[in-house]
This record gives structure tokens, C-alpha cells and sequence, in this order.
């Protein structure tokens, strides 16, 4: 029984988050807390970080772990399957249908004025990583202590790294990290 | 039929490898997928990697996930989506069911708080740097109204927190309109 609800629920959670991992963010909530009452809304805010801390889409992050939590490894199974599987029916069908028509004139030319869109999107996406990467409060503005220097210069040696010396961007990425727990240690014990 | 397999073996790879490290959300593993079957492997053209986020974009659910199954179809069908998604799924699953044991020590612990913080550059850095690639390329086909779209389309998306799915619509409205005004006019879009 609970792993029928663990399924519906996550699948309600996939089929309706448009528009990426925090636009699921209050679904979750709405299943997980006020219907099932799987967790309360400290454990929820626990979610959160570990759903950002850890690498994988917030939606199958929380699937896992409510589903681990609730119902064990088989909970977690249901939950993860339940919350992929609205993205493969409609990912597969708009998929067909692109690759069917897309020499067609008018699907060409909604794609030629969706791609700047796109790249638009893309971009705001940097931009929300980067702004609290870069200033304490989250928000652009230069009182003292909230711009921060060092992951300014990670991020000006990371594009360094990638454009000039073509270095695959997982090992930047991981480079920065391992960078900024380097210093970090060497602060702490010294 | 080697062939196949070969590509199977690569997209399951691929993605398990970008599913494993991909901090941050669905756009760096759209970045990353771009990274490795775009300018890598040389299977997928620009163009149509944008439109198979637009695709991962239009769907519900999670980008990376979407970007996943798009790819995999894309390059394999249906037993392409099967190896795509296993390969997106498998790192997070045991990833959090490792994690829901040891959360505890997991919060608390400096070193993982401070990798975590400092690839958030490394992060902006790669989408920054793909953003560059794709916008000049959208700058260098000197249409107007495409430039108009980018630029609106960041500002509605970043300033004015306009959903997703709405500017998507809007979009492609608008691409449809052109189109059929253009072919009117005679000489095919």
C-alpha cells in the first residue's frame, strides 16, 4: 500500500513540474508534507539541502530519499520509477514527432525563434549559481564582506581552463571544489 | 549491429559519468550532453542539440532526465532511452540511498561543505562558457527578431520570473507567425 502511494505520488510530482528541479520543489511539499505526511517541514528543509548538496535532478534526489525513508531500497525503487516515467512518455512522443517533421517549414520555424529562447534560459540558469556563489546575501551588492574574491578567481581560471586549454568540464568543476576545500582546510588548521 | 551496441555502450557510459558529477541542476548536464555529443563525439549538430533542449525543456519532469531521454532517442530509439535513463538514474539513486544512512555526518561535514561550494564556479564557468558558444551563434545569423528573442526572453526568465513553459509558448507562437507570414510572402522559410 505505501508503495503504491510512494508511486502516485511521485508520479503526480513528475507530470506536473514544468520548467526544472525548483519548479518541483513545492509539489514535493504538497505530496510528501500536507497529503502523505511522510515527513515534517524541518526534515523537508533537510531534503532540500541534501537534494542540492548532491549530485542528480532535485525531483529524483527527493524520490529516493523520501522513498529510502518510507519504504526501504523497494520504496525508493517505486518512488524513482514513478517519478521518471511521466518524462519518458512525454519526452519520447514530443521526440517522434520532432524527428518526424522537423524539415517540415513550420516546425523549423518555431525551433529557429525557440533555440534563442533557449540559450536565454540557459543563461539564467548561470546566473542563479553564480550570484550566491559570488556574494554572501545572494544579491548583487558590493557592503562589505559580501563580495567574495575567491570564487570570482575559480570562476575566471575555470573559463581560463575551459576555452583557452580545452579541459574536459567535469574536471574543472571538480578542480574548483577540490580548490576551494584545499584553502579551507589550510585556513582552518592554520 | 556493432555499431549500435557501441553507441548504447557510449550513452549509458556518458551518462552515468554526467549523472555522477553533475552539482547544480539540470542545465549543467544539458551542458555537459552538449559537451560530450556535440563537440566530442561530433554525433549531434549544434542546431539540433538546441532543439532537443527545447524538448527537455518542454516536458515535465526533470531536466536532466529529459536531456537524458532526448539524447538517447535521438541517437539509439527506444533501447537508446532505456541505457540513457539507467545511466541519469543510477548515480543519484545510490548517491541519496548512501546519503538517507549517513545524513547526519553528511551535513555537518566542512570538506564536503566546501567542495560543494567551490565547484558552484566551476559550475557558472561551463554554462557561462556554452552560453558564449551558443549565443554567437544566434549574434552571427544577424536576424533581429532572434536577438530580440534571446534578449527578451533572459530578461522575462531572469528579472521578471516568467515560467518556462509560457516563454516557450510565446516563442513558438511567434516562430509559427513569422513562418507563415514569410512563405506568404513566397520563397520558402
Amino acid at each position: 500500500m505505501v508503495y503504491l502511494q510512494l508511486f502516485l505520488a511521485f508520479l503526480q510530482i513528475g507530470a506536473f513540474s514544468f520548467g526544472g528541479g525548483y519548479a518541483a520543489m513545492p509539489l514535493i511539499q504538497a505530496q510528501v508534507i500536507e497529503r502523505y505526511g511522510w515527513m515534517n517541514p524541518a526534515e523537508f528543509a533537510d531534503l532540500v539541502t541534501i537534494a542540492e548538496m548532491t549530485p542528480g535532478p532535485i525531483a529524483v534526489n527527493s524520490a529516493t530519499f523520501v522513498g529510502n525513508q518510507v519504504g526501504g531500497i523497494g520504496g525508493a525503487l517505486v518512488a524513482t520509477a514513478g517519478c521518471i516515467l511521466p518524462s519518458c512518455i512525454f519526452v519520447t512522443v514530443l521526440a517522434y514527432v520532432y524527428t518526424k517533421y522537423r524539415t517540415m517549414g513550420l516546425l523549423q520555424g518555431i525551433l529557429e525563434s525557440l533555440r534563442p529562447a533557449v540559450v536565454a534560459m540557459i543563461a539564467t540558469a548561470g546566473l542563479t549559481i553564480l550570484i550566491p556563489a559570488f556574494f554572501a546575501s545572494g544579491s548583487v551588492s558590493f557592503a562589505n564582506g559580501n563580495f567574495q574574491i575567491r570564487p570570482v578567481l575559480y570562476f575566471l581560471a575555470a573559463l581560463f581552463l575551459l576555452r583557452k586549454k580545452k579541459i574536459d568540464p567535469i574536471k574543472v568543476m571538480v578542480g574548483c571544489g577540490v580548490a576551494e576545500a584545499v584553502v579551507q582546510v589550510v585556513q582552518t588548521f592554520t | 549491429m556493432k555499431e549500435k551496441s557501441h553507441v548504447l555502450k557510449k550513452l549509458f557510459l556518458s551518462t552515468l559519468y554526467l549523472s555522477t558529477f553533475t552539482f547544480g541542476g539540470g542545465y549543467v548536464i544539458v551542458t555537459l550532453l552538449k559537451n560530450r555529443f556535440v563537440d566530442e563525439l561530433h554525433w549531434i549538430d549544434e542546431n539540433e542539440m538546441l532543439d532537443l533542449v527545447a524538448i527537455a525543456q518542454s516536458s515535465p519532469g526533470a531536466i536532466a532526465v529529459n536531456g537524458a531521454i532526448v539524447v538517447g532517442y535521438k541517437l539509439a530509439g527506444i533501447p537508446g532511452i532505456l541505457c540513457s535513463i539507467l545511466g541519469a538514474i543510477i548515480p543519484p539513486f545510490l548517491i541519496l540511498t548512501a546519503v538517507s544512512f549517513f545524513y547526519e555526518a553528511f551535513k555537518e561535514n566542512f570538506i564536503i561543505q566546501a567542495m560543494l561550494s567551490g565547484m558552484k564556479s566551476g559550475v557558472g564557468a561551463v554554462i557561462a562558457s556554452v552560453v558564449y558558444d551558443m549565443g554567437s551563434g544566434i549574434v552571427k545569423k544577424r536576424d533581429g527578431v532572434l536577438i530580440g528573442v534571446m534578449g527578451a526572453a533572459f530578461v522575462a526568465n531572469y528579472f521578471f520570473k516568467v515560467n518556462v513553459i509560457f516563454i516557450i509558448l510565446v516563442t513558438a507562437v511567434l516562430g509559427a507567425v513569422r513562418t507563415i507570414i514569410r512563405e506568404k510572402k513566397g520563397g520558402r522559410a
